[in-house]
Formats: structure tokens, C-alpha cells, sequence
């Protein structure tokens, strides 16, 4: 497989797609668009794909809790077949209501075998949309260079990492962390997130939830500093979605 | 009435305090409005449920849907009652009727969980509440009021209370709407005198002056009968302020001061046959500029953007609404606006919004509030949450806008809602058929709205809460983003576009909708075709319903099941209800019946043109109050950067999703130390480099000593702000957006007439083409003597006249864009402005060229817009923003001793730009005066003498901290 096909689900509150899709385009992948009850009326489309995306947007409104209504419908009606997707060594990528989706359909766990985790509202209370730095401290996940530094905006309202049982929470699990760095203004952390946690994966590595949007940031004029920089390197966002083009080469 | 055997009531809580960030938010709001005593606010989130359920199913829907397992915890129980609670207990329910999007996906999500587990949940209903539990007040009048200020809305909630000696009954849980006569009614006008026709046109809020219904009278007479309620009303909406801009197209003589710089000595007497198109509308036509697509034609103004596209700009105001229910109101105001694009041409897609709001001082005095004022800070939180969870959920970034404080604003808040959008240049054209079906899409049609159109020409009073509280919707915004996907799928469909002609359903719903795309070819609509919230609708009801997330379509017969397949592939009802006959006649039928029938030409045609007089008499006019001594710069300076109109509004764009779309190029905040941005650059195709420069120029303050100058030095700052980031001076078009107290007065007409001379005066010099306008010319509140001497406030409290100017300005690339921040220490800092007041908009036409120049040409390493606060300020932001520092010299100024006076003038049309330090700013400036002021340094020092002296020696952390610690709203 040279060229990986990239599944991207829509939804009803849905709106970080297309960005998304040309964020995988730009990295070199096929991507196709489905909307979540095409999907669910064929299932086994999804075997025709190597990666999955659940890109971000308030899918349902992000009535009752964020992801909770899409996370339900996908975990009730084929729970089983997206295990196994990423059994058969598939990729699995949930970007903010992605992510959201991903935890509250308990596809992302905050340690083995199951320990609970959720994305809270965030400690201020309120939506955020704020350029983060951020760094990756594990070697585990396929999307992230273990040392590397990305930044990348975060948007959401509800993205306050939270464990139901801190004792049994895996560290490693923790696939981007909130850290110092640029802006200035306001706190490291900025939503009061367990932790620092901006991402988790899986034990597999090969399943990476994350509240900051990598599709935001894919061409260097999207840099909040670009009118300051004279040259700005590989954009972070378009390195994640080019480390998961590099899996199936 | 409602069957408790049936209700299953689930209660959500959070298992920590520190998870309930609604209870605490509630707690500071309470705190921040004097309720000292109030310890705690517990919030717990209630779902009512109806239908086919047990134990277990309920029990499976708190587990598995309502509740977080992590962080939260659940009970229920069948039947509704007032839980075990030591403290008092508010409950808070929507009223019957208004929209609840949460209760409608929550449904939509239980019956589906309960159907895969087999647990039935067949036909389950849903509505949502609000419990808080109030720790620490003892007395039940402190509960009532701070359950009515700080807890619900009582004009779309209602509040109900145990403890503290009160047990109200809890509201009835799914309510039924009343059945109502569905009889034909006709209104009598023949024989009425002119006071019978005002108090008719009162009472039914129609809002039409006698002369109007005198022609109806007339029209109607020579048909022999009597119209419908249904006719009048829909004569009413279309011939609303609202709807045809009457007073803009009126014909108007004006007497008063002339226009202009030389104008000033001499009154003239000026002839305006329709003062709309013989100003602001004639700037356009005489610039006649090729890359204006369509102009005041359609929902929003188009321009070339690309070899394939147009942008597509739109401004609306949702004044009123707002002042009630200000979550709602300007959520609607967002939702409408972004319709109004949807159904630009063959529909645009939203690229960004854009929010201006003016409002009273934060703190104004509870004390001192009229009957049924809403407070400020109320009024400022709710419009600025309305409008981000409608952006936001519609995936639109809200990317540029302003916000304005003047206590004059306190009863008729103002909230601008604007929208860009791209469109295929082959997607603008559109006209319906003779034949096409006529297609409703989107949400249901309730009783929510009705009369929204009128209501907007209505003065306000301490009983407009009550009186037009069908007027306040709450939006649905995922209905309309599932309505804007299954719009581009249709009209980018593989075998064309599915449809002939689109237009929004806003004010006067179907009746305006329709009848705006009927107005030549008429059309039979069947009411009964409507689907419905619930049943009970009267006939009017449904054709004047302004239900949001609608829109209507023209299709032609052979494309109506590929229309219908897209649009429920995506989840959005399409029905058919009618089709355009070509008869001229617009008829509407219900229940076999025939309930309206109107000649479109006498709807579209027959209101009778009004001819006013406008005055001004500039005597009597206060002159600009010129800056005093300054004894302390550094004082005024640091007062200034925390002064509500100067201070950092991050409080606000950190709430937009402003990057969403991915096509943001400069941003709310510009450099490392994020410093304020002149204005958004978006790039809306993602494999493009070309972008559009936003910006918007609002200067209420001067409208009083001349709306004239007021509105120059508007169009003057929407152009400075995106000259600033790198548009193209060639390629900038620009939008009125008019809220005006009243125009029944010769004297506030006459305003209105000077502000729209200098629009077209202004656009004709600077060559910026009106594209497109909005006015809203009712925004004054009438207190009663007594309220009025209680409170020591007017009697009427009027705004001033305002006029929010938008602009949209071409960037052919965005890697030119330049931002506010300072960048490198050692660049040189220039200053170049123009006395348009004395000079005229001439003398800035050209440095408004040079700047774009200088930018162009790659040699400005940042620009920044003098507004607000003037030099001083404009150079502390640049500090702030760039975490630099400058040291800064007035002697460059000719003034001399005067040159502090320069520091805070807002009166110039003026630039500060930095270039590096081997280029020579004065070489640039073609012939015109730009002053060195200094230079950009490395410490993080602001710098200002003059001569020998200091004046200014701070700290940029100390300017920064300044400007980011005013609190206006939390």
C-alpha cells in the first residue's frame, strides 16, 4: 500500500471535514468523505480503509456532552468492528470532537485494561480557541516524533482531560502534553487539563486522540507569527499527517 | 395537561465541585452582581422523558447517555417533584414553544439506544431544565431576584421555587399548544377613521402609518371585499422598515448646513427622489467598478475574488431580539445573517462572521435600569455566547469585529452580524420558473417569531418584553450547518445545480420568502404541506412563522427527487408546498380552502412613497471638544489602554473558533505578546495563496457634533484597517450597515441625510463601492415621566446615531500580510497621517494608497491603524503585541509644544509603520509628509519624549497588564 486510503467521517455538527481531507491530501493519502449513517448502513466499507479519521465540529450539537451522541451511535452499532480495525493494525486518528468521540465510545482508555477517562468542560468554564505548545514525551505513537515540539491551535469547549482513577492511569499513555513556550500571554495548560493532557493514544500506538486541530496548521501562512518569521520549516500539523502516510510505505 | 404516570424525570449532577463549572460560573456571576451572600450554586442538568419506558430503560439512558460516568452522577425517577434539599431549589424551564435543540438530539439519541438494546423507546419525547440549589441567601426576595438576573430569562424561561417558604407548582412538562379556530377572518378597514386605523395598526402590530393602510383600504376596495388577516399581514411584513428600507427610500427635501469642507458656511436646500440610490447606491454606480458582481440586488453584495469566484459580504443587525433575550436574539442575528449567504446567488459557503456590538457601561447601575432593561453586562455576555456557539457549531470562524461602549446603548443594544462568503462566478445568477416547485428546507415551523419584521419598527418600552416575546427564538444552529452541507452538496451536484432560485427564510417568513421570489411570477402555496414543531397552527401562523434554519427553494419538476434524495441523505427535511404559477398572484391555501390571494404587483409596488422633510441646523451642535492640557502622558496613557473602548477585547475572540476552516491568516491577535490585529485576513480556498482582508470602522462618538464627519471617518477606518494588513487599495468594497435612534423627527432625518451624503462622498473619493446595506432606524426607549425622574434618566433614551462601516479588501498573497506587532529591534517607526476633517477624505485618498504601497513593496515590517486612544495607544498595542519595546521622539511634529496633544488625538486619519533600519520612510511617501518617530528596541521600555523631555518611561508589561485588566464581561 503505497498510498494509504483515509476514511474521514462526517456528521451532523461535523465542520472540521474538508480541511481535514486536504490536510491528508497534502501528506500524500487518498481520503474520502462518508457520512456516519452512510457508514452505518454498510459497515464493511470501512475494511477498505487504512486509516480512519473523526475529524473535528460538534457533531449532534454536542448535545448532552461533546462526541456523546456520535460516540453512542458508533460504539452501539459496530463497537466491535472499529476493535478490531485497529487489531488488524489500521490507523485510527480523532481530532478535538474526534477525540471526544473516541473517549466517550471508550475506544481510547487512560490505562489498561479499562480505566475511565473523559474530556470535562474546560476549567474556565467555557470555548477556547488558542495556539498551544505542545510536546510529545512517548515513542509509542505512530502520528508523534518522541522529544519533538508541535504547535498547534486548540478550539473547544470541552477538553479537560479527566481520569475516573488517577492510581491506575498509565502515563505513557499520554501522547501530547501542554508545555511552555509561545504565546506568552496566558497559562501553559489551558484548560486545566489531568496531567497536561492535549492527546492520548493506545497501547498499539496506532490510535491518537488530540484536542489541538494538526489540520490548522499544514501551510506555513496558517503560523500566528508568519508575518514575523522569514522562514517557517515542515508546518507541525502536516508532520503528524505525514507520520501516518510514512506507516504504509 | 400532562400525565405524570408517564414522565421519567433524570437528574445529572457533577460528583465534584470542581466539575460543576456552571454552578461556579453562576457563583461569580452572582457575586459580581452584589448576591455577596450566596456561598455556593450546586447546577444539575434535568431531562424529562415521555413515552414508551420502564425502569431499566430509563436507568440505561442515565448510564449510557445522560450522565459521565467520570465525572458525574445520576438518579431518577418516575414522575416530577421538587427533590429532598436543605437548601432552596430553583428549577428553570423553557417556555412552551421555544426551542430546544438539546431536547431534539437527546430524543433522537434515546430512541435509538433503546431500539439496538430492545428496551422499546418507540415515540420517546424529551425536554431539558435546569435545578440549582442556592447555598447561603435566607431571604426569598434575594432568591426571586437573582433567579430572575443571574438564572433564567423570564421572557423564555420560567422560573419556579421551593424553599425559603415558597413551593410553586413545577411547570407543566409537555405542554400541548392550544387548538385554535383555523376559520378564515377577514379585517374590516372601509369606514374606519384615522384613529381607528392607528389603533388597528397598533394593536395587530402591524406597525403601518394610516396613509399605508389608506392604500390597502383602496386596493382592496376596488376588489370588492375585505382582505384576510392573513393578506394584511403580509402586506404589513413586506412593506415593513425592515423589509423595504421605506425610510431610506423615501423622497426627502433637506434644508440645513451644506456638505462637506465646503460646505460648512453655507445651508443649501437638497432634492433626494429616493435617498438611498441617490447617495449611497449612486457612489456605486459612479465608480461603476467591473469587479463589483452584484450589488444591492441580491441577499449580499458580490466581487471578484478569483479567475472562478466571487465573495460574497453580508451585514445584518438583530437590535431588538437582543435586548430581550440576548443569547438568543443575537444567535439568530449570526444564523440569519449566514442564511442570507446560503442564499446569495445559488448559495455562497460561509468562510467567516464578523460581530460589531455597542452596549452601556458594564457597570451601569442595577439601581438605575428602566422597567424590562435587561443589565449591560447580562446584555454583553449573552450576545457575545450567542454568537459563538452559532459560529462556532456552524463551523464559520468569527474573525474581525468591534465593540463599542456608550451608556446610551443601555435599552436598544446594538449586535452587527456579518457573514463572507465564496461563490462560483457561474452560481451567481438565479430565477425561478413557471412551473418549479416551491421547496421549504430545514427546521420545522413553529409558532416561534412571529411578527419579527414589524417588531424591529416598533419603539421599545418597559413592556416589549412581554408584548413581543414571541418575537425571541433560540436558534438550532446544527440544523442549519446539516442545511448548509446539504445546500453545496445540491448546488455542486455532479449533474448541476438542483434548483433555479434559493432564497432564506428571515424576517416574515414564508410570507417574505415567497413572496420575494414570487414578485413576477406569482405563486399557490399549500399551508397544510408545512411540516410542523406540533399541531395547533393557525394558518397565519404558519406563513408568518420566522422559525429559523429554513430556506426556500425553486426546483424544477425533473430535479425534484435528486433534490429531495440529497437533502435527506443529510438529515434535513424537504418538502414541497406550492410552485410559481406565473400568474402574477400570490396565493395561499388552507385546508382546501383559499385563506390569502394578492396581486404581487400591489404587494411588491403598492406602498405608497413617502416624502419628508430632513433639517439640520449645526448651530445648535456642540464643536469638537479639543483636547486639554495633559498634565501627566504616562497617567493618560495607562488610562487610556484600560478604558473600555481601548482595552484588549480577547475576553471575547478567545471565545470564537477563529481558526476553524483553516484559512486564517492574520488573526484577532498579532505577534508573540498577542497585540490587537487592524483587521482578518482569510484565505478561503485552501489551495490558494489569495486571501480578504476584513475590517469594519465605527465612530458613534462624533455622530453628535456631525454625522457627516461621522460617517467619513467611519468609511476612513474600515479602509486603514485592512490597508493596514496588506489589501489591495483597488480592490476594497465596503457595507452601511445605519442604526439610527428614530427618523420620525425632521432633525434625526436630517442626520441620517448628512451621514448618507458623506457615505457617497466618501466611497467616490476613496473609491470603495458600497456593496451592499442594512438599517435599523428605531432604536430609542421610552421610560414613563415618573421611571424617567426616579431613575434620573430621558424620557427618551435614544442612541447615537451609529453606522458601522465594513470592508473587505482583496490580498492577492498572504505570505505579504502585515501585522501590528513590533518585529526586529532597530526598525524605524513612521508616522503619516491626514486632516480629513479640515482636508477632506482627498487628503487621505492618496496616503491610503501610498501606505498600501509601502507594504506592497515588502519594506513595512509592521502597520498599525490610529484610532482609539491615538499615538500613544497605537504605539503602546504595538509594544504589546510585538513584546518589544521603542523609543519614540515627537519632534518630528511641526506642532512643537503641542505635540502631546498628538499623542491622543483621534480626530486624524493616520498610520504608524516600521520599516528596517537602511530605509528611509520619508524617500517612500511620494511627495507627502511621513514623520520619523523612532525606533524599535530590544528592552521592553515604551519610550516617548519630546525635546529634552519625558514624557512617556513604562514598562510594556506594565502597558500590557493595563490594557488586558479591564473585565466587561464576566
Amino acid at each position: 500500500m503505497a498510498q494509504p486510503r483515509v476514511l474521514l467521517l462526517r456528521a451532523p455538527g461535523i465542520n472540521c471535514d474538508v480541511e481535514t481531507q486536504h490536510a491528508w491530501r497534502l501528506a500524500g493519502a487518498e481520503c474520502d468523505a462518508m457520512h456516519v449513517s452512510r457508514l452505518l448502513e454498510q459497515p464493511a466499507t470501512l475494511d477498505r480503509y487504512g486509516i480512519l479519521t473523526l475529524p473535528g465540529g460538534f457533531s449532534y450539537g454536542d448535545d448532552i456532552s461533546a462526541g456523546r451522541i456520535l460516540a453512542n451511535r458508533l460504539a452501539h452499532r459496530m463497537g466491535e468492528q472499529l476493535r478490531d480495525f485497529v487489531r488488524c493494525d489500521r490507523l485510527v486518528l480523532g481530532i478535538c470532537n474526534g477525540f471526544q468521540v473516541l473517549v466517550k465510545a471508550g475506544l481510547l482508555t487512560a490505562g489498561s485494561p479499562h480505566t475511565r477517562c473523559t474530556l470535562a468542560l474546560n476549567a474556565q468554564g467555557r470555548f477556547v480557541c488558542q495556539w498551544t505548545s505542545l510536546r510529545c514525551d512517548t515513542q509509542r505513537c505512530v502520528f508523534l516524533e518522541r522529544g519533538r515540539r508541535y504547535f498547534l491551535p486548540i478550539a473547544h469547549a470541552e477538553g479537560r482531560f479527566a481520569v475516573a482513577n488517577a492510581e491506575a492511569y498509565d502515563r505513557s499513555l499520554a501522547a501530547l502534553r501542554y508545555t511552555r513556550g509561545e504565546p506568552r500571554t496566558g497559562p501553559a495548560n489551558p484548560t486545566g487539563s489531568f496531567d497536561d493532557v492535549a492527546g492520548l493514544t493506545d497501547e498499539t500506538g496506532r490510535v491518537l486522540g488530540l484536542m489541538p486541530h494538526p489540520e490548522r496548521f499544514v501551510d506555513p501562512s496558517q503560523h500566528p507569527f508568519a508575518t514575523a518569521a522569514d522562514d517557517i520549516p515542515e508546518p507541525d500539523g502536516l508532520a503528524i499527517f505525514r507520520a501516518a502516510v510514512e506507516v504504509f510505505r | 395537561m400532562w400525565d405524570s404516570e408517564s414522565i421519567w424525570e433524570i437528574a445529572v449532577e457533577a460528583t465534584s465541585a470542581s466539575h460543576d463549572a456552571r454552578g461556579a460560573g453562576l457563583l461569580a456571576t452572582a457575586h459580581r452582581a452584589g448576591f455577596s451572600e450566596v456561598t455556593g450554586i450546586r447546577a444539575t442538568r434535568l431531562y424529562l422523558l415521555r413515552g414508551q419506558l420502564d425502569r431499566a430503560a430509563a436507568e440505561r439512558l442515565s448510564a449510557d447517555l445522560f450522565a459521565d460516568p467520570v465525572i458525574e452522577q445520576w438518579s431518577c425517577h418516575q414522575g416530577a417533584d421538587w427533590p429532598e434539599s436543605a437548601e432552596p431549589v430553583v428549577e428553570v424551564h423553557l417556555l412552551p414553544g421555544v426551542m430546544d435543540p438539546v431536547a431534539i438530539s437527546a430524543a433522537g439519541a434515546a430512541r435509538e439506544l433503546l431500539q439496538s438494546a430492545a428496551l422499546g423507546g418507540t415515540g420517546v419525547q424529551v425536554r431539558t431544565a435546569w435545578r440549582y440549589a442556592v447555598i447561603g441567601l435566607t431571604e426569598l426576595d434575594r432568591l426571586e431576584t437573582l433567579a430572575r438576573r443571574i438564572l433564567a430569562n423570564p421572557s423564555i424561561e420560567k422560573i419556579s421555587i421551593c424553599g425559603l417558604g415558597r413551593r410553586d407548582e413545577l411547570p407543566q412538562r409537555f405542554p400541548e399548544a392550544p387548538q385554535v379556530s383555523n376559520q378564515v377572518r377577514h379585517v374590516r378597514l372601509t369606514g374606519l377613521g384615522d384613529e381607528e386605523l392607528t389603533r388597528l395598526s397598533r394593536e395587530k402590530h402591524l406597525f403601518l402609518s394610516v396613509e399605508e393602510l389608506r392604500a390597502v383600504e383602496r386596493h382592496f376596495a376596488t376588489l370588492e371585499r375585505d382582505p384576510t388577516d392573513l393578506e394584511l399581514e403580509t402586506i404589513a411584513q413586506t412593506w415593513s422598515e425592515h423589509c423595504v428600507h421605506k425610510t431610506l427610500k423615501s423622497a426627502v427635501v433637506y434644508r440645513g448646513q451644506g456638505f462637506g469642507v465646503d460646505g460648512i458656511d453655507a445651508d443649501v436646500e437638497r432634492h433626494y427622489d429616493n435617498l438611498l440610490a441617490d447617495t449611497i447606491a449612486k457612489a456605486t454606480r459612479e465608480l461603476a467598478l467591473p469587479w463589483c458582481l452584484s450589488v444591492f440586488k441580491d441577499n449580499a453584495g458580490i466581487v471578484d475574488f478569483d479567475e472562478r469566484h466571487g465573495v460574497a459580504f453580508k451585514v445584518e443587525t438583530h437590535n431588538h431580539p437582543s435586548a430581550i433575550e440576548p443569547y438568543g436574539g443575537a444567535a439568530t442575528g449570526a444564523g440569519g445573517c449566514i442564511r442570507d449567504i446560503l442564499g446569495c446567488g445559488l448559495g455562497a459557503k460561509p468562510i467567516a462572521n464578523t460581530d460589531v456590538f455597542c452596549v452601556a457601561d458594564p457597570d451601569f447601575d442595577d439601581d438605575r435600569l428602566p422597567p424590562g432593561v435587561l443589565r449591560p453586562r447580562r446584555i454583553l455576555r449573552g450576545i457575545v455566547e450567542g454568537v459563538r456557539d452559532y459560529g462556532n457549531r456552524m463551523g464559520i470562524p468569527t474573525v474581525a469585529g468591534a465593540l463599542y461602549f456608550d451608556d446610551r446603548y443601555l435599552a436598544n443594544p446594538l449586535v452587527y452580524c456579518g457573514c463572507v462568503g465564496v461563490i462560483s462566478k457561474d452560481r451567481i445568477h438565479k430565477e425561478p420558473r413557471r412551473g418549479d416547485k416551491i421547496v421549504l428546507v430545514g427546521g420545522r415551523t413553529g409558532r416561534d417569531g412571529i411578527g419579527g419584521a414589524t417588531f424591529s419598527s416598533a419603539e421599545l418600552t418597559d413592556t416589549h418584553a412581554d408584548e413581543f416575546a414571541h418575537a425571541v427564538q433560540i436558534g438550532n444552529a446544527i440544523e442549519e450547518k446539516k442545511v448548509l452541507d446539504a445546500l453545496l452538496r445540491a448546488r455542486d451536484h455532479a449533474t448541476g445545480c438542483l434548483y433555479t432560485a434559493i432564497t432564506d427564510c428571515g424576517a416574515g417568513g414564508l410570507s417574505s420568502a415567497v413572496g420575494e421570489m414570487a414578485h413576477e411570477l406569482g405563486a399557490v402555496v399549500d399551508l397544510d404541506k408545512v411540516p410542523l414543531k406540533y399541531a395547533g397552527l393557525r394558518y397565519n401562523e404558519i406563513w408568518l412563522s420566522e422559525a429559523q434554519e429554513r430556506m426556500v427553494l425553486a426546483v424544477v419538476p425533473e430535479r425534484l427527487a435528486e433534490l429531495v434524495a440529497v437533502f435527506v441523505a443529510e438529515e434535513v427535511e424537504a418538502s414541497v408546498i406550492g410552485e410559481f404559477t406565473g400568474d402574477g398572484v400570490l396565493r395561499v391555501r388552507y385546508a382546501g380552502g383559499e385563506v390569502g390571494s394578492l396581486d404581487v404587483g400591489f404587494l411588491h409596488k403598492g406602498l405608497p412613497k413617502r416624502r419628508r422633510i430632513a433639517t439640520w441646523n449645526a448651530l445648535r451642535r456642540s464643536s469638537p471638544t479639543v483636547n486639554e492640557r495633559i498634565a501627566d502622558v504616562q497617567a493618560m496613557l495607562l488610562e487610556r489602554l484600560s478604558s473600555l473602548n481601548c482595552c484588549s477585547r480577547e475576553a471575547v475572540f478567545r471565545q470564537y473558533d477563529h481558526e476553524v476552516q483553516g484559512g486564517s491568516a492574520v488573526k484577532p491577535a498579532a505577534g508573540v505578546g498577542e497585540g490587537p490585529s487592524d483587521a482578518a485576513v482569510v484565505r478561503p480556498l485552501l489551495d490558494s495563496r489569495r486571501g480578504v482582508a476584513i475590517g469594519a470602522g465605527v465612530c458613534p462618538n462624533l455622530s453628535d457634533d456631525d454625522p457627516y464627519w461621522m460617517a467619513v471617518l467611519a468609511i476612513d477606518e474600515a479602509i486603514r484597517n485592512v490597508i493596514c494588513v496588506g489589501a489591495n487599495p483597488d480592490r476594497i468594497a465596503i457595507l452601511d450597515n445605519f442604526c439610527w435612534p428614530g427618523c420620525e423627527d425632521e432633525e434625526q432625518l436630517g442626520a441620517l441625510v448628512r451621514a448618507c451624503q458623506a457615505c457617497h462622498d466618501a466611497a467616490v473619493t476613496y473609491r470603495v463601492p458600497f456593496i451592499s446595506g442594512k438599517d435599523s432606524l428605531n432604536n430609542q426607549f421610552s421610560l414613563s415621566a415618573d421611571d424617567a425622574r426616579r431613575l434620573g434618566l430621558p424620557e427618551t433614551i435614544a442612541i447615537p446615531g451609529t453606522l458601522l462601516i465594513s470592508s473587505l479588501g482583496l490580498v492577492e498573497d498572504v505570505r505579504r500580510c502585515v501585522t501590528s506587532d513590533l518585529k526586529q529591534p532597530g526598525a524605524r517607526v513612521w508616522y503619516v497621517s491626514a486632516d480629513v476633517r479640515r482636508g477632506g477624505p482627498e487628503s487621505a485618498a492618496a496616503m491610503h494608497r501610498t501606505v498600501a504601497r509601502i507594504i506592497r513593496s515588502g519594506q513595512a515590517t509592521a502597520c498599525h491603524d490610529v484610532s482609539d486612544g491615538g499615538l500613544a495607544v497605537c504605539l503602546a498595542e504595538m509594544c504589546i503585541g510585538g513584546a518589544r519595546g521603542a523609543t519614540v521622539s515627537l519632534d518630528g511634529f511641526a506642532t512643537g509644544a503641542d505635540a502631546r496633544l498628538r499623542l491622543f488625538d483621534e480626530s486624524r486619519s493616520a498610520y504608524v509603520f516600521t520599516t528596517p533600519p537602511d530605509v528611509d520612510g520619508n524617500a517612500l511617501g511620494g511627495g507627502r509628509e511621513i514623520v520619523e518617530l523612532g525606533v524599535v528596541t530590544r528592552d521592553k521600555r515604551l519610550c516617548i519624549g519630546v525635546g529634552a523631555k519625558t514624557l512617556v518611561d513604562v514598562e510594556v508589561p506594565r502597558l500590557d497588564a493595563a490594557w488586558r485588566r479591564t473585565n466587561y464581561l464576566d
